[in-house]
Protein backbone atom coordinates (compact mmCIF):
# COMPACT_ATOMS: atom_id res chain seq x y z
CA UNK A 1 0.00 0.00 0.00
CA UNK A 2 1.71 3.36 -1.03
CA UNK A 3 1.98 6.30 1.24
CA UNK A 4 1.05 9.35 0.08
CA UNK A 5 1.35 12.96 1.66
CA UNK A 6 0.43 16.14 -0.12
CA UNK A 7 1.90 19.69 1.53
CA UNK A 8 -0.96 22.46 1.58
CA UNK A 9 -4.41 23.06 1.66
CA UNK A 10 -5.25 24.63 -1.04
CA UNK A 11 -7.31 23.16 -4.64
CA UNK A 12 -3.97 21.77 -5.90
CA UNK A 13 -4.38 19.28 -3.00
CA UNK A 14 -7.85 18.58 -3.83
CA UNK A 15 -6.78 18.28 -7.49
CA UNK A 16 -4.00 15.65 -6.29
CA UNK A 17 -6.55 13.75 -4.09
CA UNK A 18 -8.94 13.29 -6.86
CA UNK A 19 -5.86 12.39 -9.31
CA UNK A 20 -4.80 9.66 -6.83
CA UNK A 21 -8.06 8.09 -6.14
CA UNK A 22 -9.24 7.65 -9.47
CA UNK A 23 -6.12 5.60 -9.94
CA UNK A 24 -5.79 4.08 -6.36
CA UNK A 25 -8.57 3.08 -3.80
CA UNK A 26 -6.36 1.55 -1.89
CA UNK A 27 -3.17 3.71 -0.66
CA UNK A 28 -3.02 6.24 2.46
CA UNK A 29 -3.42 9.86 1.90
CA UNK A 30 -2.19 12.51 4.82
CA UNK A 31 -2.93 16.17 4.25
CA UNK A 32 -0.54 18.51 6.16
CA UNK A 33 -2.90 21.66 5.43
CA UNK A 34 -1.20 24.82 7.75
CA UNK A 35 -4.14 26.57 8.47
CA UNK A 36 -7.14 25.17 10.82
CA UNK A 37 -9.74 25.57 8.63
CA UNK A 38 -11.00 22.49 5.97
CA UNK A 39 -9.26 23.24 2.89
CA UNK A 40 -11.33 26.48 1.23
CA UNK A 41 -11.35 29.06 -1.74
CA UNK A 42 -8.88 31.81 -1.18
CA UNK A 43 -10.28 33.80 -3.89
CA UNK A 44 -13.69 33.69 -2.46
CA UNK A 45 -12.28 35.74 0.82
CA UNK A 46 -13.38 39.21 -0.85
CA UNK A 47 -16.81 37.54 -1.35
CA UNK A 48 -17.06 37.08 2.29
CA UNK A 49 -16.55 40.61 3.36
CA UNK A 50 -19.46 41.45 0.66
CA UNK A 51 -21.73 39.29 2.43
CA UNK A 52 -21.85 37.08 -1.02
CA UNK A 53 -20.43 33.61 0.89
CA UNK A 54 -20.09 32.53 4.13
CA UNK A 55 -16.90 30.81 5.72
CA UNK A 56 -19.09 27.46 5.36
CA UNK A 57 -19.53 27.49 1.79
CA UNK A 58 -16.03 27.97 1.19
CA UNK A 59 -14.56 25.17 1.83
CA UNK A 60 -14.51 23.41 -1.21
CA UNK A 61 -15.44 19.82 -0.25
CA UNK A 62 -17.33 18.27 3.10
CA UNK A 63 -15.68 17.03 6.47
CA UNK A 64 -17.52 14.01 5.40
CA UNK A 65 -15.72 13.82 1.76
CA UNK A 66 -12.09 13.35 3.39
CA UNK A 67 -13.38 10.26 5.28
CA UNK A 68 -14.71 9.06 2.06
CA UNK A 69 -11.92 9.40 0.56
CA UNK A 70 -9.43 8.36 3.50
CA UNK A 71 -7.61 11.48 3.91
CA UNK A 72 -6.13 11.94 7.15
CA UNK A 73 -6.44 15.89 7.07
CA UNK A 74 -3.41 17.29 9.60
CA UNK A 75 -4.78 20.68 10.15
CA UNK A 76 -3.22 23.55 11.67
CA UNK A 77 0.27 21.31 11.33
CA UNK A 78 3.05 22.93 8.99
CA UNK A 79 5.27 21.04 7.48
CA UNK A 80 9.18 22.49 8.36
CA UNK A 81 11.54 20.09 6.56
CA UNK A 82 11.82 16.56 3.67
CA UNK A 83 14.18 14.56 5.04
CA UNK A 84 14.55 11.59 2.87
CA UNK A 85 11.01 10.48 2.53
CA UNK A 86 9.84 11.87 5.62
CA UNK A 87 8.10 15.19 6.21
CA UNK A 88 8.59 16.92 9.46
CA UNK A 89 5.93 18.87 11.03
CA UNK A 90 6.21 21.76 13.75
CA UNK A 91 4.35 19.91 15.86
CA UNK A 92 7.50 17.05 15.82
CA UNK A 93 5.43 14.76 13.72
CA UNK A 94 7.46 12.59 11.17
CA UNK A 95 4.99 11.38 8.09
CA UNK A 96 6.81 8.94 5.87
CA UNK A 97 6.21 8.93 2.26
CA UNK A 98 6.54 6.85 -1.15
CA UNK A 99 4.92 9.99 -3.30
CA UNK A 100 5.06 13.23 -1.71
CA UNK A 101 3.21 16.37 -3.51
CA UNK A 102 4.31 20.01 -2.20
CA UNK A 103 1.65 22.47 -2.67
CA UNK A 104 2.47 24.81 -0.23
CA UNK A 105 1.19 27.73 -2.40
CA UNK A 106 2.69 31.51 -1.95
CA UNK A 107 2.63 34.38 0.48
CA UNK A 108 2.29 37.98 0.42
CA UNK A 109 5.02 40.01 -0.04
CA UNK A 110 5.36 42.84 2.42
CA UNK A 111 8.15 45.64 1.39
CA UNK A 112 9.82 46.98 4.07
CA UNK A 113 8.58 50.97 4.30
CA UNK A 114 10.00 52.66 6.52
CA UNK A 115 7.66 53.88 9.50
CA UNK A 116 5.74 50.42 9.10
CA UNK A 117 5.75 49.16 12.58
CA UNK A 118 3.74 52.51 13.94
CA UNK A 119 0.91 51.06 11.76
CA UNK A 120 -1.32 49.57 14.31
CA UNK A 121 -4.09 48.19 11.75
CA UNK A 122 -2.18 46.58 9.29
CA UNK A 123 -3.37 43.49 7.05
CA UNK A 124 -2.56 41.41 4.05
CA UNK A 125 -5.44 39.66 2.43
CA UNK A 126 -5.09 36.40 1.25
CA UNK A 127 -6.61 33.87 4.21
CA UNK A 128 -9.56 33.69 6.62
CA UNK A 129 -7.68 34.58 9.35
CA UNK A 130 -6.81 37.96 7.44
CA UNK A 131 -10.51 38.35 6.37
CA UNK A 132 -11.98 37.50 9.65
CA UNK A 133 -9.33 40.08 11.70
CA UNK A 134 -10.17 42.55 8.50
CA UNK A 135 -14.03 42.11 9.22
CA UNK A 136 -13.24 42.68 12.75
CA UNK A 137 -11.24 46.16 11.99
CA UNK A 138 -13.60 47.74 9.42
CA UNK A 139 -16.31 49.87 11.13
CA UNK A 140 -18.38 52.39 9.35
CA UNK A 141 -16.43 55.21 9.47
CA UNK A 142 -12.84 53.52 8.86
CA UNK A 143 -10.55 55.00 6.29
CA UNK A 144 -8.64 52.35 4.38
CA UNK A 145 -5.59 52.55 2.28
CA UNK A 146 -4.30 49.51 0.08
CA UNK A 147 -1.08 49.41 -1.53
CA UNK A 148 -1.16 46.99 -4.84
CA UNK A 149 -3.79 47.69 -7.63
CA UNK A 150 -3.70 44.32 -8.51
CA UNK A 151 -6.04 41.39 -8.27
CA UNK A 152 -5.73 40.79 -4.56
CA UNK A 153 -5.66 44.88 -3.71
CA UNK A 154 -8.87 45.47 -5.98
CA UNK A 155 -10.78 42.51 -5.01
CA UNK A 156 -10.19 44.02 -0.99
CA UNK A 157 -11.45 47.29 -2.06
CA UNK A 158 -14.33 45.58 -3.37
CA UNK A 159 -15.12 43.27 -1.01
CA UNK A 160 -14.64 46.39 2.15
CA UNK A 161 -16.08 49.13 0.13
CA UNK A 162 -19.78 48.88 1.85
CA UNK A 163 -18.19 47.94 4.98
CA UNK A 164 -16.51 51.45 5.50
CA UNK A 165 -16.47 54.92 4.87
CA UNK A 166 -13.69 55.62 2.29
CA UNK A 167 -10.61 53.15 0.05
CA UNK A 168 -7.90 54.10 -1.54
CA UNK A 169 -5.83 51.73 -3.88
CA UNK A 170 -2.30 53.22 -5.09
CA UNK A 171 0.09 51.09 -7.44
CA UNK A 172 3.44 51.99 -8.29
CA UNK A 173 2.35 51.31 -11.68
CA UNK A 174 0.51 53.37 -14.12
CA UNK A 175 -3.06 51.44 -14.24
CA UNK A 176 -4.73 49.24 -12.13
CA UNK A 177 -4.38 45.46 -12.54
CA UNK A 178 -1.45 46.04 -15.07
CA UNK A 179 0.18 42.34 -14.99
CA UNK A 180 -3.43 41.44 -17.07
CA UNK A 181 -4.44 44.60 -18.62
CA UNK A 182 -3.49 47.04 -21.03
CA UNK A 183 -3.35 51.23 -20.49
CA UNK A 184 -6.99 51.21 -22.36
CA UNK A 185 -8.79 48.42 -20.91
CA UNK A 186 -7.40 49.24 -17.39
CA UNK A 187 -8.87 52.68 -17.85
CA UNK A 188 -12.59 51.56 -18.55
CA UNK A 189 -11.92 49.60 -15.54
CA UNK A 190 -10.49 52.59 -13.43
CA UNK A 191 -13.42 54.51 -14.25
CA UNK A 192 -15.91 51.35 -13.31
CA UNK A 193 -14.07 51.51 -9.69
CA UNK A 194 -14.43 55.40 -9.83
CA UNK A 195 -17.67 55.57 -10.61
CA UNK A 196 -18.01 52.85 -7.37
CA UNK A 197 -16.47 55.03 -4.84
CA UNK A 198 -13.09 53.85 -4.84
CA UNK A 199 -9.94 56.23 -4.69
CA UNK A 200 -7.04 55.52 -7.06
CA UNK A 201 -3.33 57.12 -6.66
CA UNK A 202 -1.59 55.26 -9.73
CA UNK A 203 2.06 55.69 -9.95
CA UNK A 204 2.37 56.59 -6.69
CA UNK A 205 3.18 54.59 -3.58
CA UNK A 206 3.61 55.00 0.42
CA UNK A 207 7.32 55.82 0.95
CA UNK A 208 7.15 55.59 4.53
CA UNK A 209 4.63 55.70 7.60
CA UNK A 210 4.21 57.75 10.42
CA UNK A 211 1.39 56.38 12.64
CA UNK A 212 -2.03 56.60 10.48
CA UNK A 213 -0.10 58.11 7.90
CA UNK A 214 0.88 57.42 4.42
CA UNK A 215 3.53 59.82 2.78
CA UNK A 216 3.54 59.02 -1.01
CA UNK A 217 6.21 59.51 -2.95
CA UNK A 218 4.67 62.20 -5.15
CA UNK A 219 4.84 64.05 -2.06
CA UNK A 220 0.82 63.64 -0.91
CA UNK A 221 -0.47 62.26 1.76
CA UNK A 222 -2.76 59.77 3.43
CA UNK A 223 -4.97 59.67 6.19
CA UNK A 224 -6.29 55.92 7.28
CA UNK A 225 -7.32 53.72 9.93
CA UNK A 226 -6.35 50.17 7.93
CA UNK A 227 -3.61 49.69 6.09
CA UNK A 228 -4.02 46.55 3.48
CA UNK A 229 -0.67 45.27 1.20
CA UNK A 230 -1.44 43.74 -1.33
CA UNK A 231 1.78 44.45 -3.92
CA UNK A 232 2.09 40.74 -4.57
CA UNK A 233 2.96 37.57 -3.50
CA UNK A 234 6.13 35.21 -3.38
CA UNK A 235 6.22 31.33 -4.10
CA UNK A 236 6.78 29.78 -0.94
CA UNK A 237 9.83 27.31 -2.48
CA UNK A 238 11.86 27.00 0.73
CA UNK A 239 11.18 23.24 1.49
CA UNK A 240 11.92 22.30 -1.61
CA UNK A 241 15.02 24.82 -2.35
CA UNK A 242 16.57 23.24 1.15
CA UNK A 243 16.99 19.88 -0.22
CA UNK A 244 18.18 21.13 -3.69
CA UNK A 245 15.49 20.54 -6.52
CA UNK A 246 15.50 23.01 -8.65
CA UNK A 247 14.17 26.54 -8.20
CA UNK A 248 14.19 29.74 -9.95
CA UNK A 249 11.50 32.00 -9.18
CA UNK A 250 9.24 29.25 -8.69
CA UNK A 251 9.87 25.51 -8.31
CA UNK A 252 10.69 23.89 -11.59
CA UNK A 253 8.57 20.48 -13.12
CA UNK A 254 8.35 18.62 -16.25
CA UNK A 255 5.04 18.49 -17.70
CA UNK A 256 4.13 15.01 -15.27
CA UNK A 257 4.60 17.62 -12.46
CA UNK A 258 7.68 16.17 -11.03
CA UNK A 259 10.60 18.11 -9.63
CA UNK A 260 13.71 17.14 -10.24
CA UNK A 261 13.94 15.57 -6.56
CA UNK A 262 12.91 11.77 -6.65
CA UNK A 263 9.33 10.79 -5.71
CA UNK A 264 8.25 14.55 -4.70
CA UNK A 265 5.99 16.43 -7.39
CA UNK A 266 4.72 19.67 -6.78
CA UNK A 267 1.71 21.85 -8.30
CA UNK A 268 -0.16 25.17 -7.83
CA UNK A 269 1.26 29.09 -6.92
CA UNK A 270 4.87 28.15 -6.05
CA UNK A 271 5.40 26.51 -9.47
CA UNK A 272 7.00 27.73 -12.78
CA UNK A 273 5.70 25.86 -16.02
CA UNK A 274 5.09 26.99 -19.73
CA UNK A 275 2.90 28.92 -20.95
CA UNK A 276 2.29 27.42 -24.77
CA UNK A 277 0.73 31.04 -25.68
CA UNK A 278 4.16 32.48 -25.40
CA UNK A 279 6.43 29.80 -25.34
CA UNK A 280 7.82 30.98 -21.89
CA UNK A 281 8.47 29.73 -18.48
CA UNK A 282 6.54 31.18 -15.82
CA UNK A 283 4.70 31.21 -12.18
CA UNK A 284 0.44 31.03 -13.73
CA UNK A 285 -0.98 30.95 -10.27
CA UNK A 286 -4.42 30.55 -10.54
CA UNK A 287 -6.79 28.56 -9.47
CA UNK A 288 -7.98 26.09 -12.50
CA UNK A 289 -4.01 25.35 -13.29
CA UNK A 290 -3.61 24.48 -9.76
CA UNK A 291 -6.33 22.25 -9.80
CA UNK A 292 -5.46 20.37 -12.86
CA UNK A 293 -1.45 20.68 -12.18
CA UNK A 294 -2.58 18.72 -8.56
CA UNK A 295 -4.77 16.09 -10.48
CA UNK A 296 -1.66 15.52 -13.06
CA UNK A 297 0.35 15.18 -9.89
CA UNK A 298 -2.15 12.95 -8.27
CA UNK A 299 -2.68 10.62 -11.30
CA UNK A 300 1.44 10.57 -11.46
CA UNK A 301 2.00 9.80 -8.31
CA UNK A 302 -0.46 6.85 -8.11
CA UNK A 303 1.00 5.13 -10.78
CA UNK A 304 -0.91 6.74 -13.97
CA UNK A 305 0.70 8.37 -17.03
CA UNK A 306 -0.14 12.02 -17.19
CA UNK A 307 0.81 14.74 -18.54
CA UNK A 308 -0.23 18.35 -18.25
CA UNK A 309 1.04 20.20 -20.98
CA UNK A 310 -1.68 23.05 -22.23
CA UNK A 311 -1.12 25.78 -19.74
CA UNK A 312 -2.08 29.13 -20.35
CA UNK A 313 -2.31 32.09 -17.95
CA UNK A 314 -6.15 33.36 -17.87
CA UNK A 315 -8.21 34.83 -15.65
CA UNK A 316 -11.85 35.35 -14.90
CA UNK A 317 -12.87 38.78 -12.67
CA UNK A 318 -15.45 41.22 -12.16
CA UNK A 319 -15.75 44.33 -10.23
CA UNK A 320 -19.31 45.67 -9.10
CA UNK A 321 -20.80 43.58 -11.98
CA UNK A 322 -18.12 44.71 -14.60
CA UNK A 323 -16.26 41.71 -16.08
CA UNK A 324 -13.07 41.14 -16.87
CA UNK A 325 -11.58 37.61 -19.15
CA UNK A 326 -7.88 37.41 -20.50
CA UNK A 327 -6.08 34.71 -21.32
CA UNK A 328 -2.63 33.85 -22.99
CA UNK A 329 -0.80 36.46 -24.17
CA UNK A 330 -1.14 39.42 -25.82
CA UNK A 331 1.51 39.57 -28.87
CA UNK A 332 0.49 39.98 -32.76
CA UNK A 333 -1.86 41.70 -34.79
CA UNK A 334 -4.79 42.88 -33.19
CA UNK A 335 -8.61 42.43 -33.78
CA UNK A 336 -10.70 44.51 -31.66
CA UNK A 337 -14.66 45.31 -31.36
CA UNK A 338 -15.52 48.17 -28.89
CA UNK A 339 -19.04 49.49 -27.92
CA UNK A 340 -19.48 51.01 -24.53
CA UNK A 341 -18.27 49.89 -22.05
CA UNK A 342 -17.67 46.17 -24.18
CA UNK A 343 -14.10 45.55 -25.30
CA UNK A 344 -13.38 42.74 -27.11
CA UNK A 345 -9.26 42.29 -28.36
CA UNK A 346 -8.26 38.83 -30.29
CA UNK A 347 -4.72 39.01 -30.67
CA UNK A 348 -3.32 36.64 -33.64
CA UNK A 349 -0.41 35.45 -34.88
CA UNK A 350 1.45 32.63 -36.94
CA UNK A 351 -1.88 31.41 -37.87
CA UNK A 352 -2.70 30.76 -34.34
CA UNK A 353 -4.60 33.04 -31.29
CA UNK A 354 -2.20 33.71 -29.08
CA UNK A 355 -4.55 35.63 -26.62
CA UNK A 356 -7.11 37.94 -25.77
CA UNK A 357 -8.63 40.56 -23.36
CA UNK A 358 -12.51 41.25 -23.00
CA UNK A 359 -14.23 43.54 -20.70
CA UNK A 360 -17.72 44.27 -20.02
CA UNK A 361 -20.53 42.28 -22.39
CA UNK A 362 -17.90 40.83 -24.57
CA UNK A 363 -17.41 37.91 -21.94
CA UNK A 364 -20.02 35.62 -23.30
CA UNK A 365 -18.75 32.12 -24.60
CA UNK A 366 -15.16 33.07 -24.07
CA UNK A 367 -14.39 30.14 -23.93
CA UNK A 368 -14.83 29.30 -27.24
CA UNK A 369 -11.53 31.53 -27.58
CA UNK A 370 -10.01 30.42 -24.79
CA UNK A 371 -10.39 26.66 -26.34
CA UNK A 372 -8.69 28.20 -29.87
CA UNK A 373 -5.49 29.23 -27.34
CA UNK A 374 -5.14 25.53 -25.42
CA UNK A 375 -5.71 23.16 -28.48
CA UNK A 376 -3.25 25.58 -30.42
CA UNK A 377 -5.73 25.55 -33.04
CA UNK A 378 -4.65 26.40 -36.70
CA UNK A 379 -6.96 29.19 -37.67
CA UNK A 380 -6.79 28.57 -41.00
CA UNK A 381 -8.89 25.20 -40.19
CA UNK A 382 -11.73 27.05 -39.29
CA UNK A 383 -13.52 29.83 -40.20
CA UNK A 384 -11.92 32.55 -38.05
CA UNK A 385 -13.29 35.83 -40.09
CA UNK A 386 -16.74 34.55 -38.47
CA UNK A 387 -15.99 33.29 -34.74
CA UNK A 388 -13.40 36.68 -34.61
CA UNK A 389 -16.79 38.60 -34.49
CA UNK A 390 -19.17 35.90 -32.87
CA UNK A 391 -17.86 32.79 -30.79
CA UNK A 392 -20.14 29.85 -31.71
CA UNK A 393 -19.98 26.15 -32.87
CA UNK A 394 -20.45 27.32 -36.41
CA UNK A 395 -17.30 28.36 -37.59
CA UNK A 396 -16.09 24.77 -36.87
CA UNK A 397 -16.09 21.98 -39.29
CA UNK A 398 -19.10 19.96 -39.51
CA UNK A 399 -17.64 16.89 -38.54
CA UNK A 400 -16.23 18.99 -35.03
CA UNK A 401 -20.25 19.57 -34.28
CA UNK A 402 -21.08 15.77 -35.33
CA UNK A 403 -18.45 14.67 -33.12
CA UNK A 404 -18.65 16.78 -29.90
CA UNK A 405 -22.58 17.63 -30.24
CA UNK A 406 -23.90 14.41 -32.01
CA UNK A 407 -21.89 12.11 -30.06
CA UNK A 408 -20.56 10.54 -33.90
CA UNK A 409 -17.39 9.37 -32.76
CA UNK B 1 -25.74 6.75 -19.98
CA UNK B 2 -28.21 8.91 -21.83
CA UNK B 3 -27.29 12.53 -22.86
CA UNK B 4 -28.81 15.01 -25.23
CA UNK B 5 -27.49 14.69 -28.70
CA UNK B 6 -28.78 16.93 -31.94
CA UNK B 7 -29.01 15.95 -35.61
CA UNK B 8 -27.80 19.05 -37.08
CA UNK B 9 -29.33 18.05 -40.68
CA UNK B 10 -33.11 18.03 -38.68
CA UNK B 11 -32.79 21.45 -36.81
CA UNK B 12 -35.62 24.38 -38.09
CA UNK B 13 -34.04 27.51 -36.18
CA UNK B 14 -37.20 27.55 -34.75
CA UNK B 15 -35.86 28.39 -30.98
CA UNK B 16 -38.71 26.40 -28.91
CA UNK B 17 -36.16 24.26 -27.45
CA UNK B 18 -35.28 27.93 -25.54
CA UNK B 19 -38.84 28.67 -24.51
CA UNK B 20 -39.12 25.01 -23.77
CA UNK B 21 -36.09 25.20 -21.64
CA UNK B 22 -37.05 28.79 -19.71
CA UNK B 23 -40.45 27.76 -18.94
CA UNK B 24 -39.60 24.24 -17.26
CA UNK B 25 -37.07 26.00 -14.95
CA UNK B 26 -39.98 28.31 -13.63
CA UNK B 27 -42.00 25.28 -12.58
CA UNK B 28 -45.08 27.40 -13.58
CA UNK B 29 -48.20 25.37 -15.38
CA UNK B 30 -48.50 27.83 -18.15
CA UNK B 31 -45.67 28.92 -20.73
CA UNK B 32 -47.57 32.35 -22.07
CA UNK B 33 -47.99 33.62 -18.22
CA UNK B 34 -44.44 32.24 -17.34
CA UNK B 35 -42.66 33.77 -19.54
CA UNK B 36 -44.43 36.79 -21.20
CA UNK B 37 -42.58 40.17 -20.98
CA UNK B 38 -39.87 38.08 -19.34
CA UNK B 39 -36.22 38.07 -20.69
CA UNK B 40 -35.35 34.28 -20.23
CA UNK B 41 -31.59 32.41 -19.43
CA UNK B 42 -32.23 29.08 -21.58
CA UNK B 43 -29.68 26.63 -20.77
CA UNK B 44 -29.59 25.59 -24.47
CA UNK B 45 -29.54 27.86 -27.75
CA UNK B 46 -29.43 27.90 -30.88
CA UNK B 47 -26.81 28.54 -33.16
CA UNK B 48 -27.65 29.98 -36.49
CA UNK B 49 -26.21 31.34 -39.67
CA UNK B 50 -28.68 31.03 -42.22
CA UNK B 51 -28.06 28.04 -43.52
CA UNK B 52 -26.58 25.65 -40.58
CA UNK B 53 -28.86 25.63 -37.00
CA UNK B 54 -28.45 23.66 -34.17
CA UNK B 55 -28.92 23.30 -30.74
CA UNK B 56 -26.04 23.86 -27.98
CA UNK B 57 -26.51 22.40 -24.49
CA UNK B 58 -23.93 21.37 -21.48
CA UNK B 59 -22.20 17.85 -23.32
CA UNK B 60 -21.33 16.66 -19.54
CA UNK B 61 -17.85 15.90 -20.35
CA UNK B 62 -16.09 13.16 -19.49
CA UNK B 63 -13.33 15.21 -18.17
CA UNK B 64 -15.37 18.59 -17.20
CA UNK B 65 -13.31 21.53 -17.62
CA UNK B 66 -15.79 23.98 -15.59
CA UNK B 67 -15.86 21.43 -12.87
CA UNK B 68 -11.93 21.57 -12.52
CA UNK B 69 -11.49 25.37 -12.89
CA UNK B 70 -14.37 26.35 -10.25
CA UNK B 71 -13.22 28.43 -7.85
CA UNK B 72 -16.11 28.17 -5.60
CA UNK B 73 -16.63 23.95 -5.80
CA UNK B 74 -19.84 25.35 -7.15
CA UNK B 75 -20.16 22.97 -9.89
CA UNK B 76 -19.51 18.87 -9.58
CA UNK B 77 -20.51 16.01 -11.20
CA UNK B 78 -22.40 13.92 -9.88
CA UNK B 79 -23.94 10.40 -11.91
CA UNK B 80 -22.52 11.55 -15.36
CA UNK B 81 -24.44 15.03 -14.80
CA UNK B 82 -22.52 18.32 -14.64
CA UNK B 83 -24.64 20.32 -11.86
CA UNK B 84 -24.74 24.07 -10.47
CA UNK B 85 -25.28 24.77 -6.67
CA UNK B 86 -26.30 28.16 -7.01
CA UNK B 87 -25.76 28.60 -3.68
CA UNK B 88 -22.28 28.46 -4.15
CA UNK B 89 -21.77 30.16 -7.21
CA UNK B 90 -20.32 33.76 -6.93
CA UNK B 91 -20.88 34.44 -10.73
CA UNK B 92 -16.99 34.99 -11.39
CA UNK B 93 -17.56 33.22 -14.62
CA UNK B 94 -14.43 31.27 -14.66
CA UNK B 95 -16.64 28.28 -16.03
CA UNK B 96 -17.69 30.44 -18.97
CA UNK B 97 -14.23 31.62 -20.11
CA UNK B 98 -13.29 27.88 -20.02
CA UNK B 99 -15.97 25.98 -21.62
CA UNK B 100 -15.38 25.22 -25.15
CA UNK B 101 -18.69 25.08 -26.09
CA UNK B 102 -20.05 28.12 -24.59
CA UNK B 103 -22.79 25.98 -22.87
CA UNK B 104 -23.06 27.97 -19.45
CA UNK B 105 -24.63 31.07 -19.02
CA UNK B 106 -25.11 33.99 -16.82
CA UNK B 107 -28.52 33.63 -15.17
CA UNK B 108 -29.80 37.56 -14.86
CA UNK B 109 -28.86 36.88 -10.78
CA UNK B 110 -25.29 37.05 -10.37
CA UNK B 111 -24.63 33.30 -10.91
CA UNK B 112 -24.23 30.77 -13.67
CA UNK B 113 -26.91 28.17 -14.73
CA UNK B 114 -26.85 24.85 -17.25
CA UNK B 115 -28.21 22.09 -18.19
CA UNK B 116 -28.94 19.44 -15.82
CA UNK B 117 -30.48 17.53 -18.25
CA UNK B 118 -33.97 18.20 -16.10
CA UNK B 119 -33.07 16.50 -13.22
CA UNK B 120 -33.20 20.05 -11.18
CA UNK B 121 -36.87 20.01 -12.28
CA UNK B 122 -39.91 18.03 -12.48
CA UNK B 123 -40.02 17.57 -16.29
CA UNK B 124 -38.50 14.23 -15.98
CA UNK B 125 -37.48 14.05 -20.07
CA UNK B 126 -35.65 17.07 -20.85
CA UNK B 127 -37.83 19.97 -22.09
CA UNK B 128 -35.96 20.93 -25.31
CA UNK B 129 -35.97 17.41 -26.76
CA UNK B 130 -39.42 16.65 -25.62
CA UNK B 131 -40.55 19.87 -27.02
CA UNK B 132 -38.46 19.87 -30.58
CA UNK B 133 -41.07 19.53 -33.44
CA UNK B 134 -38.40 18.09 -35.89
CA UNK B 135 -36.54 15.20 -33.38
CA UNK B 136 -33.63 17.59 -34.08
CA UNK B 137 -32.52 17.29 -30.43
CA UNK B 138 -32.66 13.50 -28.84
CA UNK B 139 -32.25 12.35 -25.25
CA UNK B 140 -30.35 8.83 -25.85
CA UNK B 141 -27.35 6.40 -25.41
CA UNK B 142 -24.84 6.97 -28.09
Amino acid sequence: MKKYVIIGGGIASLGCIDGIRANDTDGTITLICGEDALPYSRPLISYYLEDKTTMEKMNYRSEEFYKSSGVDIKRGVKAEKIEGSIVICDNGEKIPFDKLLVAAGSSPFVPPIAGAESVKNKFTFMTEEDTLALEKAAKKDSEVLIIGAGLIGLKCAEGLKARVKKITVCDLADRVLSSILDKECAALVEEKLKENGINLMLSDSAESFCGNTAKMKSGKTVDFDILVMAVGVRPNTGLLKDIGADVNRGVLVNDKMETTAENIYAAGDLVESRDISSGTDKIMAILPNAYMGGFCAGSNMAGAEKTFDNQIPMNSIGFFGYHIMTAGSYDGELYEEKSGDSVKKLFIKDNHLAGFIFLGDAVEKAGIYTSLIRNKTPLDTIDFETIKKFPSLLPFSCEYRRKNLGGVL
Amino acid sequence: MKKIYVNEKWCLGCHLCEYNCAFAATGEKNMALALKDKKIYPKVRVEDNGKIMYAVSCRHCDDPICVKSCISGALSKEDGVVKIDKNKCIGCLTCVLVCPYGALVQDGNSAVTKCELCTDNSCGEPACVRGCPNNAICFEER
